[in-house]
């Protein structure tokens, strides 16, 4: 059966595929303005080399692991492998409307930002050669699995009737849990909490947020895969969302002394997070919620990680995992079939059961991650090493792992 | 006698105090950005989320070399322009100084410290 190709459903996703590649330098940014001046070349290239490692993997197999064709219901098939039968024509079972090969790159720009949110676990310490094995592992073993999983056609979680937008669990929740796990097993950097480690340059920092709220226009709304209403709703609620926590973080900042700047950011981040599973689901006023909720969730996350010393030094947890959680719990209140035909009612609009699937969605991601991330850590640790040593450290990632140096 | 001025002194405290000096005729100086904290201790800054005490806190240095009979009115005009009455106001250190020699002229000594329009020359003409 022939699927004629939508101009205009195939020009909103070449945009958004565009938006989602520019979240990932985004991204390196809104992290390399929070370390100190000696990691901030180091911090970038932990978040843009991945515009190479995933864009390479991709191609090559990841793409045919996540989306190829189901084996069991557990991984895609090896169809695809090097693009191979990914061109023009589309691929109905994902997308009728645009070329499958669209479709694919669209997919390729979340497998690259998603490893790129992990290392704010673990910045300012970890030893480069330790890190590109472990995303390489991670993006194969974890992400491209998971992704079969949520998105997959005959992916178990799909098959359950899972809610994921855009990407909560895939996305968020994998990365989130699994900053956690790598932080526990690669300890705190030096002198964590016994003096405090300032951000060098928060106005990167903010410039990171602006652009990351703009590429998650693409993120979300593009996750409707076609320029209509559901993409149009999507990008609504994922504003709403970004603004009210944007909102509500500024207040607790302000409740605690003073309206940081830095929080504002994060809160904005942490909406834009929050509402990613269940922006196509949900409608803005709910996204209003949604948002308003996650930063509570998300602050006082923070405050119980710096209360248990524990050194995830950039709050991917906090900020990713925490507020994803609970936005895919509040697609199984939230989500209604008046915005989107193609998903489910959620618990207000008369299926608890939506609820329950959510639950146990959240719940094997963050098992999943958490545990498979918890184990390659520790086998690369007790390997090759994952932190550079204590002289490294002191003299800073930029010099004794690029030999370069950001400000001279 | 020749004698160094170390003062710290506030960021926002800069102008001031080279508008004080310059009043007076001291025109030579060099100014470092620092960090450090005396009586002062530190101050509390707003985080990601909630607050963190910093004990560094950055602060300007001035230093002006000069012949000791000006000493006391620089001192006094860095005491006026710097104040504010709040811990944090800085503080100076007075030192001696072996030999000053100019680099292009290689005069040697106090003379080396005479500038034209500085606060000596504005003696002589008085």
């Amino acid at each position: 059966m022939d699927y004629p190709i939508s101009a205009g459903d195939t020009g909103w996703i070449l945009v958004c595929c565009s938006f989602v590649l520019l979240m990932t330098p985004a991204l390196a940014f809104f992290y390399g303005g929070m370390v100190r001046r000696k990691n901030v070349l180091s911090t970038l290239t932990l978040s843009f080399i991945f515009m190479s490692l995933i864009g390479v993997q991709w191609i090559l197999y990841g793409y045919s692991l996540a989306f190829g064709p189901d084996i069991k219901g557990l991984i895609g098939g090896l169809d695809f492998l090097g693009f191979r039968g990914v061109g023009a024509e589309p691929n109905p079972v994902y997308a009728k409307t645009i070329p499958h090969q669209l479709f694919a790159a669209f997919q390729m720009m979340f497998a690259v930002i998603t490893p790129a949110l992990i290392t704010g676990a673990f910045v300012e310490r970890v030893k480069f050669k330790s890190f590109l094995l472990f995303s390489l592992l991670w993006a194969t073993l974890v992400y491209d699995p998971l992704c079969h999983w949520v998105w997959g056609q005959g992916g178990w979680l799909k098959e359950m009737g899972v809610l994921d937008f855009a990407g909560g669990t895939v996305v968020h929740i994998a990365a989130g849990f699994s900053a956690l796990a790598f932080a526990l097993v690669i300890g705190p950097r030096k002198g964590h909490g016994s003096f405090p480690i300032e951000p060098n340059n928060i106005p990167l920092t903010v410039l990171g947020t602006g652009l990351l709220w703009v590429g998650w226009f693409g993120f979300n709304a593009g996750s409707a895969l076609a320029a209509n209403g559901v993409a149009v709703n999507a990008l609504v609620t994922t504003n709403t969302s970004a603004a009210a926590a944007g909102l509500v973080w500024m207040l607790l900042s302000w409740l605690d002394g003073r309206p940081s700047t830095l929080g504002i950011a994060t809160g904005m981040v942490v909406g834009l997070a929050a509402v990613t599973p269940a922006s196509g689901f949900v409608t803005p006023l709910a996204a209003m919620v949604i948002g308003a909720v996650a930063a509570p969730l998300s602050y006082y996350s923070i405050r119980l990680r710096e209360r248990r010393r524990l050194d995830e030094s950039l709050d991917v947890w906090a900020c990713h995992g925490m507020a994803s959680t609970w936005g895919m719990i509040a697609a199984g209140f939230f989500a209604t079939l008046s915005v989107n035909a193609d998903g489910a009612n959620g618990l207000f609009f008369g299926n608890p059961a939506q609820l329950g699937i959510q639950l146990i969605g959240v719940a094997v991601t963050i098992a999943f991650a958490f545990g498979m991330t918890y184990l390659m850590a520790r086998m690369l640790h007790a390997s090759i090493g994952l932190r550079v040593s204590p002289i490294e450290e002191e003299v800073g990632l930029d010099i004794s792992s690029h030999g370069e140096r950001s400000y001279s | 006698m020749l004698k160094k001025i170390e003062a710290i002194i506030r960021e926002d405290k800069v102008n001031d105090v080279m508008d004080g000096l310059n009043e007076i005729g001291i025109v030579g100086m060099n100014l470092f950005e620092v960090r450090g904290h005396g009586r002062q201790g530190g101050v509390q800054l707003v985080g990601r989320a909630g607050t963190y005490q910093v004990n560094l806190l950055p602060k300007i240095q001035v230093n002006i070399v000069l012949n000791e009979r000006n000493l006391e009115a620089a001192i006094n005009a860095i005491i006026k322009s710097a104040y504010t009455g709040e811990t944090g106001d800085g503080i100076i250190f007075v030192m001696p100084v072996d030999d000053v020699i100019r680099i292009r002229t290689q005069e040697q000594g106090p003379g080396a410290m005479i500038y034209p329009g500085d606060i000596d020359e504005r003696k002589k003409k008085r």
